[in-house]
């Protein structure tokens, strides 16, 4: 593990703080991206010595979560016109605060499980915890369909950062499964999406409201 | 073996994309089935079908879910053909929208009825394979792209009516299931930490983790258990995060229906045995068997309490789901002879919720709505089909001589003689409100006239679109009054891989008149 580890955990983090904070939804595609080209980075940074394995996984990480999905929506936000983010459930400071509080308790609950004496002292688990909650934070908080995808994206991100704790573990296999799956995902969320525009003019969730006892 | 068992559906996936005739391509599911099924008994026939370095194999409890999942899948898929060509007449081809700029993404789902039923046969295959995958897969990373990909393959199942309805049902599904999943992903690593945190050689792979599991380091065993039973918990339809499933399953297609609930529900149900044997061998059994309990009771509360007045009567199957999920889950928590009767009832759950999904299949398509406000009378308009309805029900609630009055029973019996008087009471009466509340809905299904002056559907019973649910409900009382012997050593086999204590399971089964094959010991 470089040096480099720690600051891009707390670049991630404060990627985390921005896309919570903002309502323009390009901002947000953006910020996503940008997740994901640090959390490339941080792949490259974990696995050290650059071998085979680990340079595949990290060009992944870097074409899949930087370019590839972020410019799928990013296209879709274009077509559908949308620009912002409106009357979120939870508003924007409120949902700084959430994430401020969530990201406090990651760092508690981090000191409080025992860590594997490599990880000590370094930021890798809580950043993992807090990205989680951000994205958490993001689905719940929010009725556009596409903030729900990015809230969604941010917390495989952190789930993406607690498995490179496991690097010598997680089989290439798995990885690359976990990235697909991921991409099929959002492609498939972008179908979706594309439907609830055709159908209500809208990307808004709140017209999904019609099944319920 | 293993691998013949993924590819072959995926292949013939291909091939039903290629097929050009609509009248022949749904018959390749018959076919698939068929081969499915047969490489099924042979690879549980087998000592092992290990492949791929151990990431492909079989254990006792996941040849209970492929058997069944593979044997739901063979008999419901001689209702698909007709299904699909009576929905491509009455759904004729949408005036072609002018193309959005967005077409790229909406290639893969065109409007025209040619489109759905080819993605529709293609994407089913994909989806049977995906969850042959997780049945097989001994890595706990391999086997969550599984469950992941069993998502992704059902959504545009479930989107086949490209309507709003279930537009909507899609869009919760594919949202809730996918962020419980990847919550599941970090138990998932949480499990490998524990095994780092240990000083050990952390793996993903099942029967290493049951090895070392004596040894993990027990916070975050604990914590992985929790994320891992509240993700897969989700897709099982366990409550609270059971909302996405009533959606889900009343707007599907019936067929697809029957698949999610009865196939599935029980693939995430084995992703949970599967985090409960390690922590079984951790010796942490304890814990996980109170939170089963929990959420076992809390489904059935919940679904009892969203089933009374239900009007939709698919939407009260699929309530009706989240019931029996919890009686799973319970019976895997009681232990003992819970565990025999929990994986009893997973066989006897699918096959008759199968049953009642594909004969609401019919009655929707006779009446042409879900609502108990336009239906009644099904007995008189659909006679067979109405039967099997009234009697799938009976079945469903736990009447005798059906299958799941025995499993049941089992589940009853081994809460008493647990001391748990309270768990077992709180069963019964749940079993009672849904029982009561199930009822009323069913009954104002089947009985009654046909309303005078509803335009006639066009609707006529026909083999196919009966004898598939007849088959399964014959199975389901089959299973009532006797458990063939291969299934019982099985069904025993995966239980003691399940036991916390290792302990034969030799508490009596059943009612006293059903004792014979309980005490009848199987040879190992």
């Amino acid at each position: 593990m470089s040096n480099a580890v720690d600051p891009l955990l707390v670049l991630i983090l404060v990627v985390n703080f921005f896309a919570v904070g903002t309502s323009r939804l390009r901002a947000l595609i953006t910020a996503s991206a940008a997740q994901g080209l640090l959390i490339g980075a941080l792949t490259a940074a974990i696995h050290g010595n650059i071998y085979v394995r680990g340079l595949l996984i990290t060009v992944g990480a870097i074409v899949l979560k930087g370019i590839v999905i972020p410019s799928m929506l990013e296209r879709a936000t274009r077509d559908l016109a949308v620009r912002r983010e409106i009357e979120p459930f939870i508003g924007y400071g409120a949902s700084l605060l959430l994430c401020a509080v969530g990201t406090g308790l990651s760092l508690l609950f981090a000191r409080t499980l025992p860590l594997a004496p490599e990880h000590q002292g370094s930021l890798l688990v809580p950043a993992a915890l807090a990205t989680v909650l951000t994205g958490f934070i993001l689905l719940t908080s929010r009725r556009k369909a596409i903030t729900q995808v990015v809230g969604y994206l941010i917390l495989e991100n952190g789930v993406f950062i607690m498995g490179l704790t496991l690097v010598n573990v997680m089989p290439f296999l798995v990885e690359t499964g976990v990235l697909l799956d991921l991409f099929v995902g959002v492609f498939v969320m972008g179908i979706m999406i594309h439907h609830i525009n055709r159908e209500f003019a809208s990307i808004d969730t709140g017209h999904l409201s019609k099944l319920k006892d | 073996m293993a691998l013949a068992l993924i590819a072959v559906p995926l292949v013939l996936a291909l091939i039903a994309f290629a097929v050009p005739s609509e009248r022949a391509r749904p018959w390749l599911l018959p076919a698939c089935g068929a081969c499915h099924l047969a490489l099924t008994v042979a690879a549980i026939r087998a000592p092992s079908v290990s492949a791929v370095d151990g990431w492909l194999d079989l254990d006792a409890p996941a040849r209970v879910i492929l058997a069944v999942l593979s044997t739901l899948f063979f008999v419901c898929s001689f209702y698909i053909p007709g299904y699909l060509a009576a929905e491509g007449q009455q759904h004729p081809v949408r005036a072609s929208e002018p193309p959005p700029s967005s077409a790229g993404m909406a290639r893969l789902l065109q409007t025209s009825t040619d489109g759905a039923n080819r993605q529709f046969c293609a994407v089913f295959l994909v989806f049977l394979a995906m969850m042959t995958l997780v049945t097989l897969s001994r890595s706990l990373g391999l086997m969550w792209v599984g469950v992941e990909a069993t998502t992704l393959a059902s959504a545009p199942l479930i989107f086949f009516h490209r309507d709003p309805r279930s537009l909507e049902a899609t869009w919760k599904y594919l949202l809730i299931c996918s962020v419980g999943i990847a919550l599941a992903l970090l138990g998932s690593f949480f499990l490998g930490y524990s095994a780092l945190r240990a000083g050990l050689r952390p793996t993903l792979l099942l029967d290493q983790m049951v090895q070392q599991a004596p040894l993990l380091s027990k916070p975050w065993l604990h914590s992985a258990f929790v994320l891992a039973f509240i993700g897969y918990g989700t897709k099982m339809g366990l409550a609270p995060m059971h909302t996405w499933l009533p959606d889900a399953h009343s707007e599907a297609p019936s067929p697809v229906s029957a698949m999610l609930s009865g196939a599935l529900l029980n693939c995430a149900f084995l992703a949970i045995l599967r985090f409960y044997r390690i922590c079984s061998a951790a010796g942490e059994a304890t814990f996980a068997r109170e939170t089963m309990i929990a959420a076992g009771l809390l489904s059935m509360a919940v679904a009892g309490v969203f089933m009374v007045r239900q009007k939709d009567y698919k939407r009260m199957l699929a309530y009706s789901s989240v019931e029996h999920m919890g009686i799973l889950v319970l019976g895997v928590g009681i232990g003992g002879a819970g565990v025999f009767g929990a994986l009893l009832h997973v066989v006897n759950n699918a096959f008759t919720k199968g049953a009642l999904f594909l004969m609401a299949g019919n009655i929707q398509r006779a009446f042409e709505s879900k609502s108990t406000d336009d239906v009644g009378g099904a007995l008189r308009r659909v006679p067979l089909t109405g039967a099997i309805f009234l009697a799938g029900f009976f079945a469903i609630t736990g009447a005798p001589p059906f299958g799941l009055f025995l499993s049941e029973f089992t589940i009853l019996n081994a809460a008493v003689s647990a001391g748990r008087f309270l768990v077992a009471a709180a069963f019964l009466g749940m079993l009672a409100v849904v029982f009561m509340s199930m009822g009323s809905t069913v009954l104002a299904v089947v009985q009654g006239k046909p309303r005078d002056g509803d335009p006639d559907s066009g609707f006529r019973e026909g083999f196919f679109s009966v004898a598939p649910a007849a088959v399964l409900l014959a199975v389901v009382l089959l299973l009532g009054v006797y458990v063939p012997r291969p299934l019982e050593a099985l069904l025993r086999e995966a239980a003691a891989s399940l036991d916390a204590s290792q302990e034969p399971v030799d508490a009596p089964v059943g009612p006293p008149g059903q004792q014979r094959f309980a005490q009848r010991r199987v040879a190992p």
